[in-house]
This record gives C-alpha cells, sequence and structure tokens, in this order.
C-alpha cells in the first residue's frame, strides 16, 4: 500500500475523532459538574438528530444553519430535566442515579419509536457528499465541517468557564458543593445550567452527526457507550481530555482497520481503555481523585 | 317452610361437563364447516430487525384482495411479534397456537424461524416460513414445517451461477475483484462458501482483497480506502443495508467507482437504499430471490403494491410473504378442513404454477423444502429494480459498466 493510503487513513481517522469528542464533549461537561453519569447521552442526542431531520424535511433547513436553535433548544431541555428529574436524585445513592438516567433513555427510544418509526431517516444536503481532493489526499467535508464544530465548541466552552462570572460560579460549585452553599451560590440553578449546556452540546452533535450517519430511534445507546470510552480515556469531567479521547479512538480505530482486521477496529479502542483504566485511572487529562 | 333450592348430583354434574364439553368443542366443529382460516403471522415487527418485518407485513396487508381475486378461501391474520428475538418468537408462537391459531407463517429471520419450527412441531400446526435460509430447519424431518425460500447452499450456487450469467450477458470478463463482508455468520458463511465454490463456477477473476467489517460499524472509510487501493475491477459485497448505506456514502467521497458492485444478500436493494441514496443508488447488481417480472400473478401483485404503497419498490420481503400466504390459502382450499394433519398433507402435495417468485413454480420434496426457487440479477435503475438476468425473467438491458459516481448530478 502507497504512502497516500496511510495518510488519507490518518486523515480520515483525526476527522472521525473529532466528531467522536463533540459528541462526548457533553458528557464530560455534565460529570465534571454534576457528578452525575449521564445514561441517557446518546439518547438525547438521538433527540436534536430527530430534530433536525424534521426541520430539514418539513422546511428545508440547513441542519449547518440550525445548529444554534437547536442547541438552545436543547439547553431548556436539559435545563428542565435537571431540575425537575435529576435535582432529587443528587444526593441519593448512584445506582439509583444510574436507574433514573437508564430509565430516560429507554423512555425516549421508545417515544421516538412511536412517533418516527423503525426506518433510517436521513438529511440529504447539497453538500452531504462532497470532499476536498489535495492531491493524492481526499478528505470528507462534512466530517471536515463537524471537525470544525468540535473546535469551536470547545473552545467556546473553555472560554466560558474560564472568563465568565456564571462559568466561574459552576466551576466553584463542581469544586466546592458545601464551599458554594456557603457563599450563597445557587448551586441546584448552576447544576442545571450545567446539565443546560452539556444538552446543547450533545444537541450541536447530534446536528452534527446527521451530516453522517442515519438516524434511527436505536441510535443512541452505541452513541451513550462510545461516548464512555472516549470521556474515561481522555479523563472524567474535562473538556480537553473528552476531545483528545474521541481523537485517539478515532486515530486508533482507523489505523488497526489499516494494520489489522477491520472488523476488529472498536476492539483497539477498546484495548486503550483497558490501558488508561489500568495505568491512568483518572484518564489522559483527569484529575486524581483527592 | 321447605327448601326448595335443588341441590346439585351427580347425574346433575355428569350433565354440566357434557355441556361443557359440547360448547368447547362446538368452535372446532363450526371451523371445520368453512370459516376463514386462522394464521398467525409471526414477524419481527419490532427490535434490530423491525424495518424488515414490517415490510413483510406490507404483502400481508395487500394480500387478502388479490386472494380472493384468485377465488381463495379467507384467511383471519393474527399477527405475532418475535421483537427480533429468538427467544420471544417462541413464545410469541406458542401464544399465537393457544389464541388459535391453525397454521403459522413466518418468521423471516433464519433463528426466529427455527425456534418457531419446533414449536410448531411440538404442537402439530403447520408453519409456512415466508424467508430463512438456514438450510437446518428443512433437515430435522419435520413433518409440519414448509419452506418457500431457498437455503443458503441454493443461495450460494445461484448467485454465482449468476454472476457468470451477467457477464456473458455484458460480453465482460473482469480479471480482478475485492470482496467486502460483515463479519458475522452471515457474512463469515457466504464467505466460506464462495471460495469453496469459485472453482466449481470457473468465474474469471481473482480475489485481490478480502475485507471484513464489523456488522454495527458506525464509519466505514477505512474499509472503502483499503478496498479502493486494491485497485479491483469489480466489488464483490455480502452486508444488509446499514452498511450498503455507509459503503455507498464512501465510495461517493472518496471518488471509486468499479466497473460493477455485485451483493449477494439484502442491502442494496432496498427500499430505504433507493430512497436515501437517489441517483446515488442506481448501479449496483443485487443477486437475490426476486419476482419474475414476465409472469402473470407477478403483474397483479405489482399493480396492487403500487396502489397501496406508491412510494415504495416490490421486493424480496414482499414476494415471498405474499406468496407463503398464497400457499397457505391454496392449501386450505384443497384441504377443506382447519385439521392440522390434513393442512400439513396439503401443505406437502402444493403444486402452484401461476406464482410470483423467479423459477417454475411453488412444490416441496420430501423435507418440505421448494427446490426450484431461483435468484435474479437485479440491477438498481433510476430509483427502481429492473431484472437482468436470468434471461427468461429479463425485463431490462444490462447496464455494464455503472455509470462513475461523480458524473451523476
Amino acid at each position: 500500500m502507497g504512502l497516500d493510503v496511510y495518510l488519507n487513513v490518518v486523515v480520515a481517522g483525526v476527522l472521525t475523532g473529532l466528531v467522536y469528542g463533540l459528541m462526548a464533549l457533553g458528557l464530560s461537561v455534565i460529570f465534571g459538574v454534576v457528578r452525575v453519569v449521564n445514561f441517557a447521552h446518546g439518547e438525547m442526542m438521538s433527540i436534536a438528530m430527530y430534530i433536525a431531520v424534521v426541520l430539514f424535511t418539513t422546511l428545508h433547513l440547513d441542519p449547518l444553519v440550525m445548529l444554534v436553535p437547536i442547541a438552545t433548544v436543547m439547553f431548556v431541555f436539559g435545563y428542565a430535566l435537571q431540575t425537575r428529574l435529576i435535582n432529587p436524585f443528587i444526593t441519593r445513592p448512584e445506582s439509583s442515579q444510574f436507574l433514573l438516567l437508564v430509565a430516560v433513555a429507554i423512555i425516549i427510544v421508545n417515544t421516538l419509536l412511536i412517533i418516527f418509526g423503525p426506518d433510517a431517516q436521513t438529511i440529504q444536503t447539497s453538500y452531504a457528499y462532497d470532499s476536498f481532493q489535495l492531491g493524492p489526499l481526499i478528505v470528507d467535508a462534512t466530517k471536515l465541517y463537524a471537525g470544525a464544530a468540535a473546535i469551536l465548541v470547545t473552545c467556546v466552552l473553555f472560554a466560558f468557564f474560564r472568563f465568565s462570572l456564571v462559568g466561574k460560579a459552576i466551576r466553584a460549585c463542581a469544586d466546592n458543593y458545601t464551599g458554594a452553599l456557603v457563599v450563597g451560590l445557587d448551586v441546584n440553578r448552576f447544576y442545571a445550567l450545567t446539565f443546560g449546556i452539556g444538552a446543547a452540546c450533545v444537541g450541536a452533535a447530534g446536528v452534527m452527526m446527521t451530516l453522517i450517519i442515519d438516524v434511527t430511534p436505536v441510535v443512541g445507546p452505541t452513541y451513550t457507550l462510545l461516548a464512555f470510552v472516549i470521556v474515561i480515556t481522555g479523563g472524567l469531567g474535562s473538556m480537553a481530555g473528552a476531545l483528545l479521547g474521541g481523537l485517539l479512538i478515532g486515530l486508533t480505530e482507523a489505523l488497526a482497520g489499516l494494520l489489522f482486521v477491520p472488523s476488529a477496529k472498536s476492539m483497539f479502542a477498546f484495548a486503550i481503555l483497558v490501558l488508561v483504566l489500568l495505568f491512568r485511572p483518572q484518564g489522559i487529562l483527569g484529575k486524581r481523585a483527592s | 317452610m321447605t327448601n326448595t333450592r335443588m341441590m346439585p348430583n351427580r347425574r346433575h354434574l355428569l350433565a354440566g361437563a357434557a355441556a361443557t364439553a359440547v360448547s368447547i368443542g362446538a368452535p372446532a366443529i363450526v371451523r371445520a364447516a368453512g370459516g376463514p382460516l386462522k394464521v398467525g403471522v409471526i414477524l419481527p415487527r419490532s427490535g434490530f430487525e423491525a424495518g424488515i418485518g414490517q415490510d413483510c407485513q406490507r404483502a400481508v396487508d395487500i394480500a387478502p384482495g388479490i386472494l380472493k381475486t384468485l377465488g381463495m378461501p379467507e384467511l383471519a391474520i393474527m399477527n405475532g411479534d418475535t421483537e427480533s428475538n429468538v427467544d420471544t418468537a417462541r413464545e410469541h408462537a406458542e401464544k399465537l397456537i393457544s389464541d388459535g391459531a391453525q397454521l403459522l407463517i413466518g418468521a423471516f429471520d433464519s433463528g426466529q424461524t427455527t425456534a418457531v419450527a419446533q414449536v410448531a412441531e411440538q404442537k402439530g400446526i403447520p408453519l409456512v416460513i415466508n424467508v430463512g435460509s438456514a438450510p437446518e430447519i428443512t433437515e430435522q424431518g419435520y413433518k409440519f414445517v414448509v419452506r418457500n425460500f431457498p437455503t443458503v447452499p441454493m443461495l450460494l450456487n445461484d448467485e454465482l451461477a449468476e454472476q457468470k450469467d451477467v457477464f456473458d450477458i455484458a460480453g465482460v470478463a473482469p480479471k480482478t475483484a475485492v470482496f467486502m463482508h460483515v463479519n458475522d455468520l452471515f457474512g463469515t458463511g457466504m464467505s466460506k462458501g464462495i471460495h469453496g465454490l469459485m472453482p466449481k463456477y470457473n468465474l474469471p477473476y481473482t480475489i485481490l482483497d478480502e475485507i471484513a467489517y464489523d456488522p454495527a460499524a458506525r464509519d466505514l472509510s477505512v474499509e472503502v480506502t483499503k478496498a479502493k487501493a486494491a485497485n479491483a475491477e469489480i466489488l464483490l459485497v455480502v452486508g444488509r443495508l446499514n452498511d450498503a448505506m455507509l459503503l455507498t456514502r464512501e465510495l461517493v467521497k472518496q471518488r471509486w467507482t468499479p466497473q460493477a458492485i455485485f451483493s449477494m444478500g439484502p442491502g442494496w436493494y432496498e427500499n430505504q437504499y433507493t430512497k436515501t441514496l437517489g441517483k446515488l443508488s442506481d448501479g449496483p447488481i443485487s443477486l437475490v430471490p426476486w419476482y419474475d417480472p414476465n409472469k402473470k400473478l407477478t403483474t397483479t401483485l405489482l399493480a396492487e403494491f403500487a396502489k397501496v404503497f406508491p412510494d415504495l419498490n416490490m421486493n424480496t420481503n414482499h414476494v415471498y410473504t405474499f406468496e407463503g400466504l398464497l400457499i397457505i390459502a391454496d392449501a386450505y382450499k384443497r384441504a377443506g378442513s382447519t385439521d392440522p394433519k390434513a393442512l400439513a398433507e396439503a401443505l406437502h402435495a402444493t403444486n402452484i404454477v401461476d406464482n410470483v417468485s423467479v423459477g417454475p413454480g411453488i412444490k416441496f420434496d420430501a423435507k418440505g423444502q421448494n427446490t426450484g426457487l431461483k435468484c435474479g440479477a437485479v440491477q438498481n435503475r433510476d430509483g427502481k429494480q429492473v431484472t437482468v438476468a436470468p434471461k427468461e425473467a429479463a425485463n431490462a438491458k444490462l447496464e455494464w459498466p455503472m455509470k462513475s459516481y461523480q458524473d451523476r448530478a
């Protein structure tokens, strides 16, 4: 095989990894602050995907144009979910939180199945099959856009948590729950804001994913699992870690597919996870628990 | 005051028991006199195979009208859902029988069909298999099971023979191929079979690379890059709907159009594939059990299907599910009874010449298998499927080579 094949595979792996990173970002944000593991992560993404599909098929609205509005809708959904449903479970055992979110996931899947049926739905934009050719290198346009969106969203989130007052307050809640209460912060509201932000990230990821994959009601659980692998590899709670974890998994899968057996490429992603759990349990960019 | 209430004695109890027995037996007597036959249609209507199960159901929906015009007796349909699960398939088959089903049809998936066949045989209720190709099902010596669908060895032999037909029609002899298949029981089984049977059919090409991919793959870009790097003339694929769509998208994005794509399995002819990909779905050739467009009953079925489902193309699922119901109605008509043994005997004696699928007709061997079934070479053209081989079932000229993906507006 020529060098061009390796080059194409590496570029495809990096872009796929960035898309994975964008998809896992919301999970990391929510866990980093609220300390609740969102087991309905992939299913929430599928809601955003279906909103994008409906808007495209009924009003011909391009998913890239609808990215911010759909992310806003998902923010409201996440905010409401946290305040109405998850907040009472914050102080309960993790097993209760797990069951609650698994129940939410099952409800979402079955509601989508009832509304949209089992058939795959898709968005066919004018650029859906575009690719850019640079000499021997062929770059998938939609993955390039999704990768760029992943970097942009990560930068915006980073700036928000680093420089804005609300972002700093949210970090304070994450760092010291009791301390935040003592200084008079409305912790529950900040938790809801964080869950909303996480849901908005998932929404943005879902919109970008509609350009790459078909939407079915059962698409969620696969991506929930993948998001877990990514954030555990990158470091639970770390935004940069989510992006790095996505990149690592994407690149590993691509190279394993090329150099070994393509059907076993997911196995290599899980092997990376096992290695990280063995030698750096907090994840590559995660903080060690005190 | 005397107590006038009558106390039950042994004679009353006997009379009551007899009345109960008569009342329980009565429906059976009525049914035997000739009402509609209760047919349990068991399909994967939910779960990961829901799309296909619901596709089969479309044939169930349009069948009654056509059967009536053919002078067939009425069938009362009872629906069962396997939930795409073997254990659930078994439970629902038992439930359908206990609810009064006098005959079963299903169940698309070989694993689920095997479970349903075991229940049918145990309970002595006939089963007609609409789709399901595992050869073992009709190798068990079952007396109540018949199958109107090719087994895997039949499929393989026919698919390779049809490839040769296509090469002859096109007047080409491609020298190289790359083979991509799902890495599951279906894909690996087909792979072994193809390698084993290739010398028998003296195919002109050599397989340069074989790429097995994950059936749950989210992305096939690396696999297509690898396949493209082999620089083969034709692409052979064994997969399903999801990967058919993923592969096509990658072929377009990576700017590779082989001379031909041969699919030996589902996916590439399905409605979802043509609907989703539009013009990009044109060109691939599926070697599959199909309908003979030149048969009279096919014209009737196609017309009814187009009337009820104007946005869909008729495919394997519809053809074989409809034929299953045709077989049942025909057997019931000849048996003249709902007695399971009489129905099973009538099923085994089936001889339908005016049918829909490619081949001489519907007739079962001693094992309950229709061995006369043939595959068709079906090419996607303008969002529809045309049959290009075998010659006796062809209704269009082969398009060879495939039009480049880049030249399609």
